[in-house]
């Protein structure tokens, strides 16, 4: 048996700063003939394991006119299939002692089964099912009843919640309309309402097919015995084809550009967003560095100034937004009450124009390094559902290639440059910008001019 | 059939080491008709947990695990919500707020910058009957952060430009909750079940009158009386060594005065007599958020396991009832679910769902079903899903040391016996049909339940008084909440 492995140095209590521990998910990976990656963790620290599925597509796929489709599409995959009847699929496995979920973003869409040692073989059974004979069991009126579960799901977590619309307004001022990023992963109601059975039948046919996604079985699992489970349910699936890579517009502003909002909300509130490195590319992390100088902790600097010193922000945030095809950055602050925008932009600017003039000091740099460290640790310590280790492996495949990516990953903080963190603030944090007010329905005036 | 003779051979990168994977197999074909036939599920074995005091008698509960060079350490004191003076609506959670705001010879900034720059997390946070002091920290930075979380629990300097401005950021807090409908919900459903004279019944923040009261005084006093080693305990869980974690608490800890608390004393409650429904009117919201129920039991009630798995098929999992029900069959929600928060003393149950504006009054009619439906026996197949659900993923609740602390707190703040998480799944599975029905007909009785809906009133109102559920009144927002504070 081999479990989790962690390779340290000697010993871990006289661990210093900058010493390199290598942390690794070992793994083990085969491709069945039909092109379906495989990807085996061992992990018996609990009696449990984690099916995790990572199919390759997500709202950025999405034809003009069905935004939203991706993300329908995932709720209709819990909806049976040619041989698991409406809603067995989650009665059987929580009959089972099995939790599972999905999610959709602009690049992939993933569902994980977290179960008991011994109902592996059934989470195999219900994701090569649902994979082989989806359409089998498709109806328009399944079709019908997530479009409004999705609608309400739109409702619940944009439309009827304080500042909620802010994402859906920046994606569309920063990108063109032609872009993947343009839309957001919810989709418009509109869209959702003009979804398909046809649109349904094509997207399983392009999408979701073994060439187009990878699977992670992790957990207490027999690596044999597991090997030959998957080929028992998922060998007679066809391979069907990759899907084409999305070749997305160039997307760059030239110049900064200010939009307002009414909401139904007490306090106007801020956001600025700014275009940003791909995942993984050269400035990726070192923008994850410069949101936590700039926001993570009471002695960031612009924490410190707006809400610590001055307290004219109730809260003020700051984070790279890391996608596939390339990333935003933000910065979102709240005005206290009778405090104006304007006074929060000043003090922003000045910080971002003193960050980019001096770079960050040394125990600054050091702090978020060692903050990021420990939050790697973490990942460690769960298997299944969303971030643990199987979806980390899946994540990392999908990114790099390489789903033991953990160690260069954390690398790309541990060893970071300041001069780079520096020039990454100077290179992407430019007057080239969405700034966007939240203001009290009625109130426009008290927007950023 | 599909025959594999043979996959792909590629090289596979291992950790450090490269190894080639060579294997070939013959896939048996798949048996669709059926799901598979499953084994027997493993057991759970947890390590064991010792117990040991130090020299002021303060408890001590400890769990190894060394897979990840990680450690969770809690203090445990029995201080919360439910003990804020009369008319100090709040002091808990203030006092819970302000502690890492300086403690010992560091300012705020001083000690949250020593914290980050450990990589670790120190986090404190008052319940209603406990308040948690929790630091989360590599194992390798244990020796630095250890005195920190020793001079927050036990040195707080209470500074008072910090109170003032934890003052303004919790007043704000209080205007933005009129934005919230989901604030304004939780605030009138638990008055609407508690009244305003028992601390269930309040928000714990406290409102804008007692907020503004709060003296550092009032802090010192609380902190004293509450936080002491006769009234506290402490959960390690993660990647040290007994006798080396002992020495060190016993250096930090061991001295911690020991005194007693003052005693609390609740006004008792009534239960809800009858079926009463409250409108709060939110202009324009897209969604009603429904909020249904009454007082429920308290944690140590007999009834416990009978309690979890019938909420389990009410309101529980995703297969459950009510979000079938309005869910999947009517497509009125993104969710709607059930829970019984027990406490000490019996907490709320509640059933809950934001559901579209135009069907609310059809959703409450669902609600209404299910909570008469559940009255009923349940069937065979429910019963045995349920409580293979419910004993069968306890264990994936035993990975992370946060989740474990956590269950760990719950063994000590009820006094739980030794073996009741290797207990637990046998205890789950010997509940019956008849054990659900029982408790079902004993703490749930819908023509007994407040009823409270945040939405669009001119949209919702009349659609909701024809169910005629019960005597009905509107309120506003600032009828829940109290004029916005003014800043």
């Amino acid at each position: 048996m081999k479990v989790f492995r962690l390779i340290l140095p000697l010993l871990l209590s006289t661990m210093l700063y900058g010493q390199e521990i290598r942390l690794s998910i070992p793994y083990e990976r085969f491709t069945l003939p039909n092109g379906l990656t495989v990807i085996l963790h061992e992990d018996h620290t609990t009696p449990t394991v984690s099916v995790n599925v990572w199919y390759h597509v997500g709202s950025g796929n999405e034809k003009p006119g069905r935004t939203g489709f991706a993300h329908l599409f995932e709720h209709i995959m819990f909806e049976g299939s040619g041989n698991v009847p409406e809603g067995k699929f989650d009665e059987w496995l929580e009959a089972a002692g099995g939790n599972n979920n999905g999610s959709t973003n602009s690049d992939r869409t993933n569902y994980w089964e977290n179960i008991p040692s011994n109902a592996l073989e059934l989470a195999l059974f219900l994701e090569s099912d649902r994979l082989g004979y989806l359409l089998d069991a498709m109806t328009p009126g399944k079709v019908d009843g997530q479009r409004d579960v999705v609608k309400n799901e739109r409702r619940q977590s944009y439309e009827n919640r304080p500042y909620g619309m802010a994402s859906i307004v920046i994606s569309e001022n920063l990108y063109p309309k032609d872009h993947p990023y343009h839309w957001p992963t919810i989709g418009s109601m509109e869209d959702l309402s003009a979804a398909s059975y046809e649109d349904v039948v094509e997207f399983f046919k392009t999408y979701y097919v073994p060439r187009n996604m990878s699977m992670v079985v992790a957990g207490a699992i027999n690596k044999e015995e597991t090997k030959q489970l998957v080929a028992k349910w998922f060998s007679e699936i066809p391979s069907g084809n990759r899907a084409q890579p999305v070749l997305p517009p160039h997307a760059a502003l030239s110049q900064e550009k200010k939009v307002v909002l009414e909401d139904r909300v007490q306090l106007p509130r801020v956001y600025m967003a700014w275009h940003s490195p791909a995942h993984f590319a050269p400035g990726d992390a070192e923008l994850d560095i410069v949101a936590s100088i700039l926001a993570g902790g009471k002695n960031s600097r612009l924490y410190k100034r707006l809400v610590y010193e001055l307290q004219i922000a109730q809260d003020v945030s700051a984070f790279q937004f890391s996608s596939k095809l390339s990333s935003t950055f933000w910065i979102v602050a709240t005005a206290r009450a009778g405090k104006s925008l304007p006074e929060l932009q000043r003090v922003i600017d000045e910080e971002i124009g003193k960050f980019q003039k001096e770079g960050p000091t040394a125990r600054e740099l050091q702090r978020a390094v060692n903050q990021y460290e420990s939050s790697f640790l973490g990942q460690l310590e769960r298997v299944g559902g969303f971030g643990g280790k199987a979806d980390l492996l899946n994540s990392y495949y999908f990114a790099t290639g390489n789903p033991d990516y953990f160690n260069e990953d954390l690398m790309r903080y541990k060893s970071v440059d300041p001069q780079d963190v520096q020039s990454a603030g100077q290179t992407f944090l430019t007057n080239a910008r969405v700034v966007l007010s939240i203001v009290p329905q009625g109130k426009k005036e008290l927007a950023i001019p | 059939m599909n025959k594999v003779s043979g996959f792909a051979r590629r090289s596979v990168f291992i950790g450090l080491s490269l190894l080639l994977v060579v294997f070939s197999l013959s896939a048996q074909k798949p048996d669709r008709t059926k799901p598979p036939e499953l084994g027997p599920p493993p057991s759970m074995k947890l390590p064991p947990i010792p117990r040991f005091t130090l020299s002021n008698g303060m408890n001590v509960v400890l769990m190894e695990k060394h897979d990840v060079p990680l450690v969770q350490i809690n203090v445990l004191v029995r201080s919360g919500s439910a003990m804020d003076p009369v008319g100090k609506k709040g002091l808990a959670s203030l006092t819970s707020d302000m502690m890492d705001e300086g403690a010992g010879t560091r300012d705020a900034l001083q000690l949250a910058d020593a914290i980050d720059f450990l990589g670790a997390r120190i986090s404190s946070s008052a319940g209603m009957h406990t308040s948690v002091v929790g630091l989360f920290t590599p194992t390798s930075k244990l020796g630095e952060a250890l005195p920190l979380l020793a001079d927050v629990v036990m040195r707080p300097t209470f500074p008072p430009s910090e109170l003032d401005r934890l003052r303004k950021e919790r007043l704000t807090t209080l205007l933005q909750w009129h934005d919230e409908p989901r604030a304004i919900a939780s605030v009138k459903f638990n008055s609407a079940i508690f009244g305003s004279k028992h601390p269930y019944g309040l928000p714990s923040m406290g409102d804008e009158k007692s907020i503004r009261g709060f003296t550092v005084e009032d802090l010192r006093r609380f902190h004293g009386d509450r936080f002491h080693a006769g009234n506290a305990s402490m959960i390690v869980v993660g990647a040290v060594q007994r006798g080396e974690i002992q020495t060190k608490l016993e250096a930090l800890f061991g001295t911690w005065e020991r005194r007693t608390a003052p005693s609390v004393s609740w006004p008792s409650v009534s239960q809800v007599a009858a079926r009463t429904v409250t409108i709060v009117d939110k202009p324009g919201a897209a969604q009603s958020e429904i909020r249904i129920g009454r007082i429920g039991v308290e944690r140590l009630t007999d009834d416990y396991f009978s309690i979890v798995v019938m909420n389990t098929v009410l309101g529980g999992s995703f297969t459950s009832r009510l979000n079938q029900n309005l869910r999947e069959t009517h497509g009125y929600t993104y969710g709607a679910g059930s829970s019984f928060d027990m406490r000490p003393l019996p907490g709320p149950f509640l059933a809950s769902s934001a559901v579209q504006t135009d069907v609310t009054d059809k959703a409450l009619t669902e609600f209404m079903k299910e909570l008469n439906g559940i009255l009923e026996p349940i069937t065979d197949e429910e019963l045995v899903r349920v409580r293979n659900y419910v004993a069968l993923s306890y264990p994936s609740g035993f990975q992370s040391v946060g989740q474990i602390a956590s269950q760990l707190n719950e063994l000590v703040t009820y006094g739980l016996p030794e073996n009741y998480f290797n207990t637990y799944i046998e205890k789950v599975l010997a509940v019956t049909k008849e054990d659900v029905q029982r408790v079902a007909r004993k703490y749930l009785d819908p023509s007994k339940v407040a009823v409270v809906i945040v939405g669009d009133l001119k949209k919702i109102e009349k659609g909701v008084r024809d169910l005629k559920l019960g005597s009905m009144k509107t309120e506003s927002i600032q009828d829940v909440l109290g004029k916005p504070p003014r800043l």
